[in-house]
């Protein structure tokens, strides 16, 4: 019995501490190497880098040429190998921002482009002041103060553009004036109504009349527009009008006139349903034989109204959208104070569902702002038409060429379109909050 | 909505003016009667432009000599063939870039979108810059990237990349051998199609015996051993039939073999690598929209983590998955259209590319295009609405 002890004699020899679970080391055993498959995919992964990383580094910027003035700059000697030819790029830039207008004019396209940062940020700011105002100025009076520049205004307008709206506010005017025909009122009851005609009618001869002044600007022809500022025309009027199109078919389609519901699906349907190449072809090339003998429309504009109704479809869903998430209590409250219909779509519905739908509408942007690229198809050159255009400079062909001119685009496109999810990102989380249920 | 049925409770006040219905009617005239206006017009219009054009309206040209090569077909296509086949050729090319697409792309688009949500930061990490650059660069630009840059830089046949002297990359495509079935290699195909309804036979029975005792049974390993054996014991009892064609350098280029058009091998890359970053965001939205509390309870009921990913997460995930997939690989077959732009022998390409210029019929051409994608993009929606009708949670 003796010779058994129970009590240690010595001390006992000190354990390792705990692997470490805070700090740099806790943090990289825990996420690169929490076991062994875990850590064959981090060394996978680090070898992926390896692969992609340094060539792609090595191509931009460590053997990049960023002096010279033609091709000679950026031929390697002796067949060695060269990086990306920054001096091409320099040299193109005017190109691949203004396209082809004229040197001495492109301040209007500065000055347009000018305007729309001023009266944009703002508008995307929410806690911006005056965002009505704002927001007239940036639908409203911009589009036109662009076309004048971009354009040199002075357009003819035709007598039938004239005729037209003069018959189209007439019918207005005479529904208006419908209860009096009806032997239920006097003229004077629709008096407001009247006045509301007759502003829009001012409106719209003021716009015919400052699209047909001539602000003494020389007149810039479509095709010499380009670059980044042809992607921003296409980009910003699809969007731009595509708005009303869209709100307008996504009420259609919730409409309860069959009529109205059913031209509305299948306008939504066809266009969401084809590819936007053959609307472009079909814009470029059947929509001439639609119109009338005598009235034509250039390529740009053709483009244009494709794009417009391409992107009204897809609006038009975003919309819906916004629509359903209102909730039914907001109609019936706007039914039960009395509102008509369009005043309960215009002050109660519509606003909540298109604040709503911001993000969504930010989306559709960066995919017609990605799409415009499918007009150098039709021969309109955009950014990456242009781009594609300057390899076929032989002062500056090189085996580099063509690989920095996408890598250029590469980095505009992402900047523009990353920049742009990250804002309806920001949107979605910032208007999540008063609808979270 | 606004628009009620009141008009009946005030009988003789107001004028049918003030009526809802009368209104509702009459807005609905007026639009008819002005999109029948603009339609007539229209028609009246390209009547009047064809004519003045002598152009010939009709589809009698599509039995015209088309007169023009296509480097790629499915089926036997010369420059004598019509311009009805022309259509064809260009819709199958338009099929199969699409098909492979698809493919290439659901199964990168869902390693990708698995490896966002790995807890490995690198992989996470790597999975996120891949959907982010991908998907906010456009496609037309990934397309030039892969034909211009990538392809063409490829060297000449003469120094092709090559795999075991079988398969060649040059700046002319990809270059493999190409199966010669010889008599009796139906014999395969018969057993290939025999382990397949087997398989399913066992599937079946193996989840009735296991609704009923309980006892499991290997079923993915068997399919996989009838489905690999089966055939290959027929190609073997049948004396081995099939023999490869081997491609061979003769001269500037590679003869024999199966060949693979680069404008192909770009659109594919192009395609399938873009759409796969948009996949991938599906997926793992799809799997983040499983509740926690699901894979926590399957947990508790013992399940191991296979089974929980198989039985419980991702039969939940798919019902969130699928129709926004759908809606991309609807995408991918409308962006096939690009094409064009790198003259890959697509529909568009083909048919409404050089077929139009040559036979000027714009009308007729852009119809039958846009016919074929609406057609495939409305047979798409109706499978998601049954699949949705199917799918849809039975609510208490």
């Amino acid at each position: 019995m003796t010779d058994l002890s129970y009590v240690r004699t010595q001390e006992v020899p000190h354990e390792a501490p705990p692997a470490a679970t805070t700090g740099l080391v806790g943090w990289i055993r825990e996420n690169l190497f929490s076991s062994i498959p875990n850590a064959i995919l981090t060394l996978f992964g680090a070898y992926l880098i390896y692969l992609l990383v340094p060539p792609i580094l090595d191509f931009a910027f460590f053997s990049a040429i960023y002096e010279g003035v033609d091709r000679e700059a950026c031929l390697a000697e002796g067949g060695g190998h060269v990086g990306a030819c920054w001096p091409f790029v320099e040299a193109k830039l005017g190109q691949y921002i203004y396209g082809r207008y004229p040197l001495e004019e492109r301040w209007r396209i500065d000055l347009t482009g000018f305007l729309f940062l001023i009266l944009l940020v703002p508008a995307l700011i929410p806690n911006a002041p005056f965002k009505n105002i704002n927001v007239i100025l940036l639908l409203g009076a911009f589009p036109l103060a662009a076309i004048i520049l971009l354009t040199g205004g002075a357009f003819v307008i035709p007598v039938w553009l004239w005729a037209l709206t003069v018959i189209i506010f007439a019918g207005v005017v005479g529904l208006a004036l419908m209860p009096v025909f009806a032997g239920q009122g006097t003229v004077s009851d629709s008096k407001g109504a009247l006045l509301a005609i007759a502003g829009a009618f001012i409106i719209v001869a003021l716009i015919y009349g400052v699209l047909s002044y001539d602000f003494g600007l020389i007149a810039v022809e479509t095709p010499l527009w380009g670059g980044i500022m042809l992607t921003l025309v296409i980009a910003v009027t699809g969007i731009v009008a595509s708005l009303p199109i869209g709100i307008m078919l996504a009420l259609g389609r919730r409409s309860d006139m069959p009529v109205v519901k059913m031209i509305s699906i299948i306008f939504i349907e066809f266009w969401r349903g084809v590819p936007l190449v053959t609307v472009l072809f079909m814009s470029s090339v059947v929509l001439p034989l639609f119109l009338p003998e005598g009235v034509t429309f250039d390529k740009l504009l053709r483009a244009l109204i494709g794009v417009a109704l391409f992107a009204s479809a897809y609006m038009a869903e975003v919309v819906r959208g916004g629509l359903q998430a209102i909730p039914k209590g907001q109609y019936e409250g706007a039914m039960a104070l009395g509102l008509r219909f369009w005043e309960m779509m215009g002050l109660i519905v519509l606003p909540q569902a298109l604040k709503l739908v911001i993000p969504g509408i930010v989306n559709t942007f960066i995919g017609l702002f990605k799409d415009t690229t499918l007009v150098l198809i039709i021969g309109l050159f955009d950014l990456l038409g242009m781009i594609q255009l300057s390899f076929t400079d032989a002062k500056w062909s090189t085996p580099v060429t063509s690989h920095t001119g996408y890598l250029f685009a590469a980095i505009f496109y992402f900047i523009f379109c990353f920049g742009m999810s990250r804002y309806s990102i920001y949107m979605e989380e910032r208007l999540h909050t008063g609808h979270k249920r | 909505m606004a628009v009620q049925d009141t008009a009946g409770e005030a009988p003789g006040k107001a004028s049918f003016i003030y009526d809802p219905k009368v209104r509702s009617i009459a807005a609905q005239i007026a639009l008819a009667a002005l999109l029948v206006y603009v339609g007539y017009s229209i028609v009246q219009n390209t009547a009047a432009n064809l004519e003045r054009q002598n152009i010939a309206s009709g589809f009698g040209f599509l039995s015209t000599t088309a007169g023009f090569g296509i480097n790629q077909s499915l089926i036997e296509y010369t420059e004598e063939s019509n311009y009805g086949v022309t259509f064809i050729v260009g819709l199958l090319n338009t099929v199969l870039i699409a098909i492979v697409g698809i493919f290439l792309a659901t199964i990168v688009g869902f390693i990708v979108g698995i490896a966002r949500l790995s807890h490995n930061w690198v992989i996470a990490k790597l999975a996120t810059v891949y959907v982010e650059v991908l998907r906010n660069i456009p496609l037309l630009l990934q397309i030039f990237f892969w034909y211009f840059a990538v392809l063409r830089a490829l060297p000449n046949p003469r120094n092709s990349a090559s795999i075991f002297d079988l398969v060649f990359l040059n700046n002319r495509g990809l270059i493999m051998p190409r199966p010669v079935f010889e008599e009796g290699s139906s014999l395969i195909f018969w057993a290939f199609l025999a382990a397949l309804v087997v398989s399913f036979g066992i599937a079946r029975w193996a989840k009735q015996r296991q609704a009923a005792t309980g006892q499991q049974f290997p079923v993915f390993l068997w399919s996989l051993g009838l489905i690999v054996g089966l055939p290959l014991i027929a190609y073997f009892v049948s004396g081995l039939p099939v023999s490869f064609d081997n491609p061979e350098l003769k001269g500037f280029n590679y003869q024999g073999g199966m060949s693979v058009i680069p404008e192909f091998v770009a659109l594919l890359l192009a395609l399938s690598l873009y759409t796969a970053a948009f996949i991938a965001e599906i997926v793992r939205a799809g799997i983040l929209a499983v509740s926690h509390g699901q894979s926590e309870a399957a947990h508790a009921l013992g399940l191991r983590h296979g089974p929980t990913l198989r039985l419980v997460i991702i039969p939940q995930a798919m019902r969130v998955i699928i129709p926004p997939l759908t809606s991309q690989y609807l995408n991918l077959t409308k962006n096939s259209s690009l094409a064009v732009a790198i003259a890959y022998p697509d529909l568009v390409s083909v048919f409404a590319g050089t077929t139009l210029n040559q036979t000027g019929q714009a009308v007729e051409i852009l119809a039958m295009t846009m016919a074929v994608y609406l057609t495939i993009s409305l047979l798409t929606s109706f499978f998601m609405n049954w699949f949705n009708a199917k799918m849809a949670l039975v609510e208490r």
